[in-house]
């Protein structure tokens, strides 16, 4: 996927607000003078507090996947940054930008990268000088760092920023695997008693965030908090990037709102709902969902929006957690066991193969995921999978195997009529699309 | 488990354990082992999606599992607070 034919920023959010793209306003490939115009000059302090209590009123969330709080984890370094009676002295802290988007439906990092790499290194500076920060790296994939060096090149005050080679691996993005890469040269996750805010990088408290989210840190350093909530929702304010591939006219890189309807985001993408079978939201970690209805959003919407269960990712109604961004489109006709199956035996082969629950259940899943995709399983084949996913939950370093369970169950949820199908011999999606097809 | 919750964990790193067994031995009411061997908190031990990697042990698991956290030939274990 090309970085540069792929960006088509949203003129009309896909709520109906309009959404005139905050992150692309540099226009494609932007270079400093471009990034100047569009965006102005960083003020010396947030417009309306220190950028911490901006971050905070901001509700910014963490967009690589997880969607944590922005300002928590800026706090946790900031508290952990003082000297304490009772720590020994931890160091300036570590601030990363991760820009390793090891999912393979994702190519938002790249390319926001790509166009907009002075914002990332506004935030890492505007952060730097809030938390006195020592050291500063942008971790991305070879290729991807070449407009970030270029960006660099053209600035003086940016000396401190280093630039990390991340090798092109899934798990290589994991928080964890950054600060091991940089401290072993080996990007795999590692066991972490405490939190990476506390005892990072050579024991210093380190910042990771994902480049997106940098991005989101120096605009609301520039703009302030009340400016970053006039998009989105208050479950979730401000935009952001949004993958689309799959079965879609062509993959492109969107903006948008905060509690976007998916049907919107996909009409967006030139994608009608009635050439979809599901969607997969969140990436090779997410949910199937079936896209009628459902909205996007962190956190469960209030007032009009549609009600749905508080689950993340329930298959039927209501929400879905955007995850990385990833919205990945199965069209009708396609059968989402196969897919899944595949997706599956994808990520059994990107384990980093150190923690055995991971490195011998993901494959012993993916044959299971298999079989049934085939419609060759016997009855029990459904509470095997139960069965393996207990198994593999929660018993890693990373969230790896828990990612991987989550996208299992998710299938087996939106995908359940298809598994009544598989289980006699048979494929509901074959069937659909023969049906079509006479 | 007694009601006033664990008295420690016994945290696993899984990168480094390597299915030996010997705690599973030392701590049969803690942890049973999985299809290949891992230790895994015994049933009923960890409630819904609980934590895995840090499993709750009680004042009488104590010493057995310092024994198994100076025992086990790969360090993969540690006791943390509860």
């Amino acid at each position: 996927m090309s970085a540069d034919t792929a960006v088509e920023p949203v003129e009309r959010g896909a709520a109906g607000q309009s959404a005139a793209s905050r992150l692309f306003a540099g226009g494609a490939n932007a270079g400093h003078a471009a990034h100047l115009a569009a965006y102005g000059t960083m003020p010396r302090r947030a417009p309306g507090g220190s950028l911490a209590q901006e971050l905070e009123a901001s509700g910014l969330t963490g967009r690589g996947g997880a969607g944590f709080s922005a300002w928590r984890k800026f706090a946790a370094v900031d508290l952990s940054r003082r000297p304490n009676r009772y720590a020994r002295r931890t160091g300036a802290p570590v601030l990363i930008a991760n820009g390793a988007e090891g999912e393979p439906l994702s190519f938002k990092d790249a390319t926001l990268l790509h166009n907009a790499p002075h914002l990332v290194i506004d935030g890492l500076l505007a952060a730097a000088e809030a938390l006195g920060a020592g050291s500063m790296f942008i971790y991305a994939g070879a290729a991807r760092l070449e407009p970030v060096a270029a960006a660099l090149a053209e600035r003086a005050d940016a000396r401190s920023i280093a630039l990390l080679e991340a090798p092109d691996t899934f798990v290589a993005g994991q928080a964890s695997a950054v600060v091991n890469f940089l401290e072993t040269g080996r990007a795999l996750p590692r066991d972490l008693a405490g939190r990476l805010a506390e005892s990072g990088f050579k024991g210093r408290p380190t910042l990771v965030h994902n480049v997106e989210t940098w991005a989101h840190v120096a605009l609301v350093a520039r703009y302030g908090a009340d400016w970053f909530r006039a998009e989105g929702t208050a479950e979730d304010p401000g935009t952001r990037l949004v993958s689309v591939t799959g079965n879609v006219p062509s993959e492109v890189v969107l903006e948008v709102p905060g509690g976007a309807g998916l049907g919107d985001v996909l009409a967006s993408a030139g994608v009608g709902l009635d050439a979809v079978s599901a969607v997969l939201v969140g990436g090779y970690h997410g949910c199937w969902v079936r896209p009628s209805g459902m909205v996007l959003s962190t956190g469960a919407p209030s007032g009009g929006a549609p009600s749905g269960p508080p689950s993340p990712g329930a298959p039927s109604a209501g929400w879905v957690r955007p995850g990385a961004g990833v919205l990945h489109v199965l069209g009708v006709g396609r059968c989402g066991l196969e897919a899944t199956a595949r997706m599956v035996d994808y990520l059994a082969g990107e384990s980093a193969r150190q923690c055995g629950p991971c490195m011998f259940g993901l494959p012993a899943l993916a044959d299971v995921m298999k079989r049934l995709a085939a419609g060759s399983g016997a009855p029990d084949l459904v509470r095997e999978v139960e069965r393996l996913s207990a198994l593999v939950s929660g018993r890693g370093a990373c969230h790896h195997p828990d990612g991987t369970v989550q996208l299992i169950h998710s299938a087996l949820e939106t995908f359940a009529d298809d598994v009544r199908w598989h289980l006699a011999g048979q494929c509901l999606a074959a069937a659909r699309a023969d049906g079509a097809a006479q | 488990m007694n009601a006033g919750g664990p008295a420690a964990r016994l945290h696993i790193d899984w990168t480094v354990c390597d299915g030996r067994g010997l705690c599973a031995e030392l701590l049969p009411e803690a942890l049973t082992r999985d299809d290949w061997g891992y230790p895994l908190a015994a049933p009923g031990r960890i409630r819904g999606s609980g934590d895995a990697t840090n499993v709750p042990l009680t004042g009488a698991e104590l010493v057995p599992a310092m024994d198994a956290v100076k025992l086990c030939p790969l360090l993969a274990l540690r006791i943390t607070r509860p």
